[in-house]
């Protein structure tokens, strides 16, 4: 029928307007409204077609129930209507958008390649579904209500049903067994581990960076990855791990040892991750200070000999801030020219944060 | 769809038949059921199984789908104005929401065939919208989807921009003998009248003649050339007249202009219309169909229907008590002189002459009136005060919806307002020729509300992509009286010392 083609066209338009103003999107985190699931609310307000109409503000009506004057009307705004009316209601400006298309738009818009598997360790576990019929079986698998349904259909069909006297009798051809089913579940193969800095020198502004750099790389890895596991460690001279609201909303002061938060990183993975059986993919965000530069070395360290060799591919995000030094960057890319599984990315403001994405998720790892 | 179930059509013999006794005069009317999923298509084209595509059906599905799969709201009953009528019953509900939406819906087409704001429209308006939807493809076909849709976007922007008490004027035909010819004549004669002959030279002199035609041409060449003569409410015939169109292009929006007209009185009958239907929908029930074991049941529908939000309007509600105030008073004799000049409020309450004249009354009511003429007629203050009716508005300091009074007239005055022209800003075309340079002027006919600038600037967008010349309204922002003028690119504001002051 007509409605799905009309349907259709309506997500498209919906996806059009999410693919014009897309960096408008990506940079203010309040665009990506209440995050349902896997719904996202995205406000189109260009959406609705124009008409000449009244201020709804200033307009009012009336109403029933009681109040004096002066008294604040609660309830709903739009009235609770119990049938049809002839017209569709008010419409919400609000488009709701799977993950998984705000995944492929971002791909669209950034030409980002597929992600390769590493290997062909994809890990699918079975498991057994008795959802199929067949006329055959063991007794304890017959299903009644198709057996029923078929010696319904047959009566029926053969003419002996009788409304007034609605006794079936199934025979054995009407008899229907559950049968196993083979149904392959893809394992959670694919790990994030977000890392940041949060001593004093990371702001409001620079955590809302990585909050929305982190949305918007779960969603493309979530999109390639059947099952996606994120962990979150926050870091200061020490690191510990966190669950996904506190990584955002914690804020501590004191040094910065960037060495604690990937020793932490490498137990987990040792102790949770295979290497040989995940897809893992580390992502560090800091301003670039750290305590030593025998810290850093440390790091550098770390990187070369376990974690490169390991992971799909090692992110590190410099986040500027008007107090961080910006040095660890220049030391990565001092030791460690040419790493394939390294990426750097400098962000200097959230209008970065497109290009920033972009070089993460570029390389197709 | 399908047919109804052999116990169901049993039923709706019955009730049909109950429905004619009491009175209810119908169209044939078919029911069909359908699952959920079809009923929202349905409702999303208006109650037709088949419209021009566009994707705002596709929206209205998509939220009519996604609120009734999360439990919000759930349509019970769907019948739509032709001849004959086609109402829809949804699969799996339950009997008794089966009969008491039978018994609605023979209320609605009743209340389609008889009432006079539905004299105009077509009862075939299943067919046309086949039709339109034929014609707008097939311009799909030839001149490419997004064109073709971007002009009915456009045509959907102004689709409110009627004159929805035009079907209703038979303008009267002028008769060619008519005086209207000599008096041109004589207007073009440029003569003073002259009792004796003889005096003509002298009163008449060549020179006076030829000064005074000259002088009336030119006057009477001015009148002409305002177009259009009078300000003209229906903007989309205007446009369809005067705008710099392409041939499919004047037909998708006279398309559209028909579908809008063709929805108005549906607009404009909306309480009494749902009223009418509950009305005889619960007298059915209670009285007729129903046995004692659904009571219960009807009792929990009937109610939720009735319900009302606590700043809502539920014209079913408002509706129905209306319907039963009037027999009421028409029963008691509660009319005319004699009891509006009555002021004792006890003679009043006991007030009961045994006219017996309800039943009649509200059959005349139902053909003759619309929702503003039955407000203004028998919204009484007792029905203020009993059913708890107030005005509320919006409290800018608060950010908040408050009560604003009880006050009967004031009540009375918002609810018109509200349902006059829809509670849509009534606009016009006043000027085609503004500034002398072809720019299109409307007026809004201010009364006291703003329109919302953000959408007025959208329309006058789609406005001027019809008109090619720059568009302006003359309307009220931010207390300042305005003309507001797009020219394609900027929009400009000129600001006036005298509105045009509407009406």
């Amino acid at each position: 029928m007509g409605i799905r083609e009309d349907h259709n066209r309506f997500r498209e338009i919906v996806k059009g307007r999410i693919k014009q103003n897309f960096k408008k999107y990506v940079t203010q985190g309040e665009m990506i409204g209440r995050r349902e699931n896997e719904y996202v609310k995205i406000p189109i307000p260009s959406i609705d077609l124009p008409r000449f109409k009244y201020g709804p503000k200033q307009s009012g009506g009336v109403g029933q129930g009681k109040g004096q004057p002066g008294d604040a009307v609660d309830g709903e705004q739009q009235p609770g209507q119990g049938q049809a009316g002839d017209s569709p209601g008010e419409h919400t400006l609000e488009a709701d958008v799977t993950i998984d298309e705000l995944a492929e738009i971002l791909g669209e818009q950034l030409q980002l390649p597929r992600i390769e598997p590493k290997g062909n360790k994809r890990v699918d576990s079975f498991s057994n579904k008795y959802t199929g019929r067949a006329p055959i079986g063991p007794d304890n698998l017959k299903h009644f209500k198709s057996s029923y349904k078929e010696a319904l259909k047959r009566s029926i069909a053969s003419g002996s049903y009788d409304p007034l006297d609605p006794r079936v009798v199934p025979i054995k051809r009407d008899m229907r067994y559950r049968t196993v089913k083979k149904v392959s579940k893809p394992a959670a193969n694919a790990v994030v581990i977000y890392m940041m800095d949060v001593s004093g020198s990371m702001g409001e502004e620079q955590k809302e960076i990585v909050r929305l750099e982190s949305f918007w790389i779960n969603a493309w890895l979530q999109k390639n990855y059947k099952g996606l596991e994120t962990r979150f460690i926050i870091h200061d001279a020490a690191a510990k791990e966190v669950d996904e609201k506190t990584f955002f909303s914690t804020s501590e002061s004191g040094g910065t040892l960037i060495s604690s938060a990937y020793r932490l990183c490498q137990k987990i993975i040792e102790k949770d991750y295979n290497p040989n059986e995940w897809n893992i993919y580390p992502f560090h965000f800091s301003d670039g200070d750290n305590w030593s530069g025998e810290d850093t070395k440390h790091c550098i360290q770390l990187l070369k000999d376990y974690f490169l060799p390991r992971v799909n591919q090692f992110a590190y995000g410099q986040v500027e801030s008007k107090y961080g030094s910006g040095q660890f960057l220049k030391d990565l890319e001092k030791s460690l020219p040419g790493e394939e599984s390294l990426v750097i990315s400098r962000i200097e403001s959230k209008d970065k944060i497109i290009d920033s994405i972009k070089d993460f998720l570029g390389k197709g790892k | 769809m399908a047919n109804l179930t052999p116990e169901l059509e049993k039923e709706r013999r019955k009730i049909m038949k109950i429905a004619q006794d009491v009175g209810l005069d119908f169209y044939e009317t078919i029911f069909e059921i359908v699952t959920y999923d079809q009923l929202n298509q349905i409702a999303a084209y208006g109650g037709f199984p088949v419209r021009y595509p566009h994707w705002r059906f596709g929206m209205d599905y998509e939220q009519l789908s996604k609120s009734y799969e999360y439990g919000l709201s759930k349509i019970y009953e769907l019948v739509i104005n032709t001849d004959p009528c086609y109402a829809y019953l949804m699969e799996g509900n339950e009997f008794i929401d089966q009969k008491l939406v039978m018994a609605h819906v023979y209320g609605h087409c009743d209340f389609f065939k008889n009432n006079a704001w539905f004299g105009p429209t077509n009862t075939k308006m299943m067919d046309q919208m086949a039709n339109h939807a034929t014609r707008i493809r097939r311009y799909m076909d030839r001149f490419g989807v997004e064109p073709v849709e971007d002009f009915i976007d456009v045509c959907l922007s102004l689709e409110n921009l009627i004159d929805r008490h035009a079907p209703y004027v038979t303008k009267s035909k002028q008769d060619p003998n008519e005086e209207v010819v000599p008096q041109a004549v004589e207007r073009h004669d440029g003569k003073l009248k002259v009792h004796k002959s003889y005096m003509e030279k002298y009163i008449n002199p060549p020179e006076f003649v030829a000064e005074q035609q000259q002088k009336k041409a030119e006057e009477f060449r001015n009148q002409v050339q305002g177009v259009p003569e009078n300000p003209e409410k229906d903007v989309l015939k205007f446009l369809m007249d005067h705008a710099p169109l392409a041939a499919w292009q004047q037909d998708v929006l006279s398309i559209i202009r028909a579908e809008a007209y063709y929805f108005a009185p549906q607009g404009m009958t909306k309480i009494m219309n749902e009223g009418w239907a509950s009305y005889w929908h619960s007298r059915l029930m209670t009285e007729k169909i129903m046995n004692d074991s659904e009571i219960i049941d009807f009792a929990d529908r009937h109610s939720g229907t009735m319900a009302m939000a606590p700043n809502g309007f539920n014209p079913y509600k408002v509706g129905i008590e209306l319907f039963r105030n009037i027999e009421e008073r028409w029963n008691k004799g509660q009319f005319g002189r004699e009891w509006s000049e009555c002021t004792r409020l006890d003679e009043k309450k006991a007030w009961d002459k045994k006219t017996n004249l309800g039943r009649e009354k509200i059959f005349e009511v139902r053909k003759h009136y619309n929702d503003v003429t039955f407000i203004d007629e028998f919204l009484t203050e007792e029905f203020c005060v009993e059913n708890k009716l107030f005005v509320y508005k919006f409290n800018q300091r608060t950010n908040e919806y408050e009560v604003d009074t009880r006050d009967f007239p004031l009540i009375k005055k918002k609810l018109l307002f509200q349902l006059t022209n829809f509670g849509q800003p009534i606009i016009s075309v006043v000027d085609a020729n503004h500034n002398n340079r072809g720019e299109l002027l409307l007026a809004h006919m201010f009364e006291g509300i703003e329109m919302q600038p953000d959408y007025m600037k959208a329309t006058m967008q789609n406005l001027q992509k019809i008109w090619g010349r720059p568009v302006h309204v003359a309307t009220v922002v931010d207390k300042e009286r305005v003309i507001i003028g797009f020219d394609g690119k900027d929009f400009d504001s000129v600001s006036l010392d005298q509105l045009p002051t509407g009406s």
